[in-house]
């Protein structure tokens, strides 16, 4: 899970305040209680798109989380000077301005992964977690709580796409992080891989099977929408 | 014109915007659950695509790609400025829809009734900048991409009646408690894009 290590060390040294109780409850609530994606709706189409394997799966994660963490930082700092009409506007450039410097970056040193993920990038700017999480919480709330609202929801999303990525890549293709798993002999015997995994509609089946289960197992979500 | 026909169709059917990409599932999920919603929301979505995208073209083409600023002065003719191209794409949508919302608010208040929620909606939705950067990515042209964002925002529009209209049936069914809502509309959203994999490999 390289997920994991962005979010909790840095702040950790400097006031133990800073992870009180309310805290630590906001950061982890969106890991499974309001997940962004299962049961928020937020943020479902780059999480569909990009997790026909594992590693774009865990760039873009890392993407969302960087991207969603830092811009409601920055929303919550200066949300008493922005004028409510304009909000929408001013709360975009802001998130394009981290985007583009999250997509420098990716063309710079990891340029094969930039271009599996095309145009998915761009869109992180459009994904529903950031502006959602911005309305929602940033516009209300102090900047630490607000970066670890955002921080808890990209790796909630993180997650989710994680699961469905792994999924996918070992029925699709028969291996993990570009590592084959089934070995020869299996296919020797007449194993296949399962070529739907590849296709778009089977992201879709997972998800809305893992939302069944996680309803099933957690009654209180039942009836959300 | 084969050619342009060929992009329409292709938009619409084989590479729909929600099918084939994905691109605007959240307010297709979340908007869905009555014909006569989606379907000023698939209008609306269809206004705006074709507005946005064919002015991103003209941004892209006249400022932003690898000297393209040539027109102004000679001197600027090294200048590649793409990098900026996500926040001028956003910031053409953003200020397109507040723009729109305004003038249709001031002159057609009833057309404003019937989109007036929607607008801000849109600004959001992935679909929308989607367009302008697969217009970017493939490289169209002027016609080229005025025909494909038509094409995209019927194959929203599509998209989004057709599971409005399953849905509305499906309050006659006895679905498990758990999957009610969003886990059979993801379920349902699968299904119609394995239908629409049929259309996979036409060529016109």
């Amino acid at each position: 899970m390289s997920t994991g290590t962005t979010a909790a060390p840095k702040p950790l040294e400097k006031k133990e305040g800073l992870f009180s109780k309310k805290n630590r409850r906001i950061l982890t609530d969106p890991l499974d209680d309001i997940n962004p994606i299962t049961v928020q709706i937020l943020g479902v189409c780059s999480a569909l798109a990009v997790t026909t394997q594992v590693k774009p799966a865990i760039i873009m994660a890392l993407g969302v989380t960087i991207v969603t963490g830092f811009s409601n930082l920055i929303i919550a700092w200066i949300r008493d000077s922005i004028p409510g009409r304009i909000r929408m506007i001013v709360q975009l450039v802001i998130v394009a301005l981290l985007v583009t410097i999250v997509d420098q970056l990716l063309k710079a040193f990891m340029f094969d992964v930039s271009k599996k993920l095309s145009v998915f990038v761009g869109l992180i700017i459009t994904n529903c977690i950031v502006m959602g999480r911005l309305e929602a919480f940033a516009m209300s709330q102090k900047p630490w709580p607000s970066f670890l609202d955002g921080i808890g929801n990209g790796l909630g999303y993180g997650v989710i796409l994680i699961i469905v990525s792994v999924i996918r890549e070992f029925f699709g293709s028969g291996s993990l992080l570009g590592f084959k798993i089934v070995p020869q002999w299996a296919y020797d015997h007449g194993y296949t891989n399962n070529g739907l995994m590849m296709l778009p509609p089977a992201a879709l089946f997972i998800i809305g099977c893992f939302i069944w289960w996680q309803r099933s197992r957690n009654k209180k979500l039942v009836n959300v929408s | 014109m084969e050619h342009l026909l060929s992009i329409l169709v292709k938009a619409i059917f084989v590479e729909n915007v929600i099918f084939a990409f994905f691109l605007g599932m959240c307010s297709y999920l979340a908007v869905s659950k009555q014909i006569k919603t989606a379907a000023g929301l698939g209008i609306a979505v269809i206004f705006v695509m074709v507005l946005t995208t064919p002015l991103n073209f003209l941004i892209l083409d006249y400022m932003l790609r690898d000297s393209a600023l040539a027109w102004i002065h000679p001197s600027l003719a090294g200048v590649d400025l793409t990098f900026l191209a996500f926040i001028l794409f956003i910031s053409t949508i953003a200020g397109a829809v507040q723009l729109v919302e305004m003038v249709v608010e001031k002159f057609s208040p009833p057309l404003y009734n019937a989109l007036g929620i929607f607008l801000p909606l849109i600004t959001v939705n992935c679909s929308i900048l989607g367009a302008s950067l697969f217009m970017q990515e493939r490289e169209y042209n002027f016609t080229e991409t005025t025909v494909f964002s038509v094409g995209s925002g019927i194959g929203f529009f599509l998209a989004i009646v057709l599971l409005a209209a399953i849905r509305e049936r499906l309050k006659y069914s006895k679905i498990p408690e758990p999957l009610q809502g969003l886990g059979i509309a993801m379920i349902i959203t699968g299904l119609m894009a394995m239908a629409f994999l049929s259309f996979s490999g036409i060529q016109l």
